[in-house]
């Protein structure tokens, strides 16, 4: 909780900024639980239900834990006509999962996320920030493969 | 001393131009002889041929493309002994002709006047460009003067809306008078459209123009307080600001009594969280209150009652880019750049430039700015290269989820507010996505439609039931379900939404329906009466196989995730219909044009 308080202090406990400190605290957590929320109430005075609103509204929210990797594949305009689906089926059939969900072992999620700017190296994949332009299916082993030899 | 540029905007990196810079740096370190001065700078629009460096030396300056570890090796290796260029490797210079000339030729830069020169996160930089000379200028005029001069400069605001920017600020003016209350001022950077990124390049590439527009904007219109709302998918853009706010605090140019004026402005920065709708502009307002962002009807304007009900000025980032050059140069230089005639009246025509995002199936994509007025046809062929890979020009998409796709009929079309409105599209915010024939129209219209039915905030019955339901229908046509009277049908849906919806988002979201059955009837009806898919997209009406240009090289057995291809080697291949999933990785892996999608 003491993480929680510094987040709410970073932003006064201002209710116009509760976004971002739901935002600091999706970014600590990997999710905005229950108690985090509470606390946020408790503080800032936005009531609890409103707090709900907001975290099921905006995507940047998720109410259970994402994986440690999110893998964002682009399917902004640019992307999709450059076949971004092929390449989110294709993280599906390497993860295992549907896109929106997290691995069991709690290293990724996938998503699929509108427009991350970068239109001219369509099509684009983001991993916790790291852009990867130009992407080609054929790419996915390696990356996930670097990722697994660091993390197991 | 020789200075070396990296361009370190979000697509530069993207295409490892931050790799680029280590090389760079350990070369220049590990040879005493290399003499250089190594600076970084945003993107200067030739996103095809990042990442970009450039190397300036004796006034001269050339612009190296597509920049690997051994080219980046090479150019320090041959600048450290010589004074002029690797010819073959420029891709941007004065002395030298490159096939990349043309990209620029029919480009004017206003608003991305400094991107990809300056050092964006080095205030000096801006300021020895000319930089808050502006802001100084109008710090001596009065408030009336200033709105008059962006009157008379007939700019429109540059998010897609196009409402005359000097008519807004003055409407601010006079409502904050009659309420006796300071206005607000706020800049939305919450640039949700997709296949669109030039305020993400503004933002990256030269933040203190949008600052230095913003202040003299707060000035005219006599405000203290003003918010930057920019989206959280931007991490770069994001930093970027936060620290240009910093900087300008530092030198003096926010805060109390700017430069001895006596006049106090601050600006807060809210991020966004993930919510296309937020780029509405009472919904971000709802949003920076620290609540989900749901419009709410216009009956009463932002510059009445906005933000927490105080007269409100919202403006777009590059809108406020371009505002200290307009006040540099004048209203009249201005408004003679663009198309129509704004002296008497802003709403007359389209001045100055626009930024597009030049994107999809083109040889040369990136960001380019041009004057209004110009000729879809110019921008896609001339600036963008036309079509790679010996493919068909099909469609070009505008406006974002809320413009339309127009074919090759209105190609000679003029770029400008409104023109483009009455053809069924809309120039918009800047995404220009242009389409080949591999691309299927009824395929868009489901993918912006499905976007729109994901984004929509639900609030009005008709934007959020009438999506669901184009979706389902949609849905249908591309799987080979179609109705007869599906067309009618969505035509239907799409009138009452536009007549009923509550915000601008829900009364243009028909926009790519309607805009593809007019101008691509023929592929709905295919879809619909025969059941094909002529682009080849549509899943369920397309068959893969392999034809006789197989040398049974086994590539493409060795790559299908679930054993569908079998064939000898250098034998002719066969694909099990049955166990194929249709995911392309064959007619991507095949170098021989083997496989057939139809």
């Amino acid at each position: 909780m003491q993480n929680i308080d510094k987040i709410i202090d970073k932003w006064n406990a201002d209710p116009d900024y509760v976004i971002e400190m739901m935002q600091d605290i999706q970014d600590e957590l990997r999710h905005t639980p229950r108690n985090a929320l509470e606390q946020v109430t408790k503080r800032t005075k936005v009531p609890l239900a409103r707090l709900y609103h907001i975290a099921i509204f905006y995507k940047s929210f998720s109410l259970e834990p994402r994986g440690k990797f999110e893998i964002l594949v682009c399917t902004g305009t640019g992307c999709y006509v450059k076949g971004a689906t092929l390449i989110l089926e294709a993280f599906e059939r390497e993860l295992n999962i549907k896109t929106g969900e997290t691995t069991s072992d709690g290293l990724f999620t996938l998503e699929e996320v509108r427009c991350l700017g970068c239109c001219s190296l369509a099509p684009v994949v983001m991993i916790n920030k790291n852009i990867y332009g130009n992407f080609t299916t054929d790419k996915i082993k390696g990356i996930l493969e670097a990722i697994y030899e660091v993390e197991l | 001393m020789k200075i070396i540029k990296i361009g370190l905007a979000s697509c530069g990196l993207a295409a490892g131009a931050g790799k680029i810079k280590q090389i760079i740096e350990k070369k220049i370190d590990d040879d005493i002889n290399a003499d250089f001065e190594i600076r970084e700078t945003g993107c200067i629009g030739m996103c095809y041929n990042e990442p970009l460096v450039e190397v300036l030396q004796n006034d001269k300056s050339w612009i190296y493309g597509n920049v690997d570890e051994e080219k980046a090796k090479a150019i320090i290796e041959h600048h450290t002994k010589k004074d002029t260029p690797i010819k073959e490797w420029v891709v941007k210079a004065r002395d030298i002709q490159t096939d990349d000339n043309t990209y620029f030729e029919k480009q004017l830069k206003i608003a991305s006047r400094n991107c990809g020169i300056i050092d964006p996160a080095d205030i000096e930089d801006y300021i020895n460009s000319g930089g808050y000379e502006s802001l100084k200028k109008t710090l001596k005029m009065d408030s009336e003067s200033i709105i008059k001069e962006i009157i008379k400069s007939g700019i429109r605001g540059r998010g897609g809306g196009g409402f005359p920017t000097g008519i807004k600020w003055e409407s601010a003016v006079k409502a904050a008078k009659k309420k006796d209350e300071k206005p607000i001022i706020v800049c939305n950077a919450d640039e949700g459209d997709p296949g669109a990124f030039m305020d993400r390049n503004l933002m990256e590439s030269d933040p203190h123009s949008i600052i230095e527009g913003m202040i003299i904007g707060a000035y005219a219109i006599g405000s203290n307080e003003g918010y930057i709302y920019i989206r959280k998918e931007y991490p770069l853009a994001l930093e970027r600001v936060e620290n240009t706010v910093e900087q300008a605090r530092k030198n003096g140019f926010l805060g109390k009594n700017i430069l001895n004026s006596e006049f106090d402005f601050d600006i807060s920065i809210h991020r966004g969280a993930g919510a296309f709708v937020c780029g509405e502009s009472t919904a971000l307002m709802t949003s920076m209150m620290g609540r989900a962002g749901e419009p709410r009807a216009k009956y009463i304007h932002n510059v009445e009652s906005g933000f927490k009900n105080k007269p409100t000025v919202l403006n777009n980032v590059e809108t406020f880019a371009n505002i200290p050059v307009i006040l540099e140069k004048g209203a009249k230089w201005f408004a003679g750049i663009g198309s129509g005639n704004v002296t008497e009246n802003p709403w007359g025509g389209s001045s100055g430039t626009k930024v597009f995002s030049l994107v999809g199936n083109l040889k040369r994509t990136g960001l380019i700015e041009v004057p209004m007025g110009i000729t879809l046809r110019e921008i896609i062929f001339d600036i963008g290269g036309g079509i790679p890979n010996g493919r068909k020009f099909k469609a070009v998409q505008t406006g974002g989820p809320s413009g339309g796709c127009l074919p090759e009929s209105h190609l000679d079309l003029t770029v400008d507010f409104d023109t483009l409105s009455k053809a069924g599209s809309m120039m918009g915010s800047g995404g220009m996505i242009v389409m080949d024939d591999k691309t299927c129209m009824v395929d868009v219209a489901k993918y912006f439609i499905s976007f729109l039915k994901d984004e929509s905030c639900g609030k009005c019955t008709p934007c959020r039931e009438g999506l669901i339901a184009l979706d389902e229908i949609l849905t249908r046509i591309t799987r080979g379900k179609g109705k007869e009277d599906d067309i009618e049908l969505m035509k239907n849906i799409c009138e009452t939404m536009k007549i009923a919806s509550l915000c601008e988002l829900g009364k243009s979201a028909p926009n790519p329906v309607l805009s593809t059955i007019e101008y691509f009837h023929n592929e709905y009806e295919a879809h619909i009466k025969d059941k094909k898919c002529s682009a080849g997209v549509c899943k369920p009406l397309i068959t893969y196989s392999v034809n006789d240009n197989c040398t049974g090289c086994t590539i493409c057995a060795g790559n299908c995730p679930v054993d569908s291809i079998s064939g000898k080697v250098k034998e002719k291949h066969f694909i099990d219909t049955n166990k194929c999933i249709k995911c392309n990785v064959c007619y991507e892996v095949c170098k021989f044009d083997a496989i057939t999608v139809k």
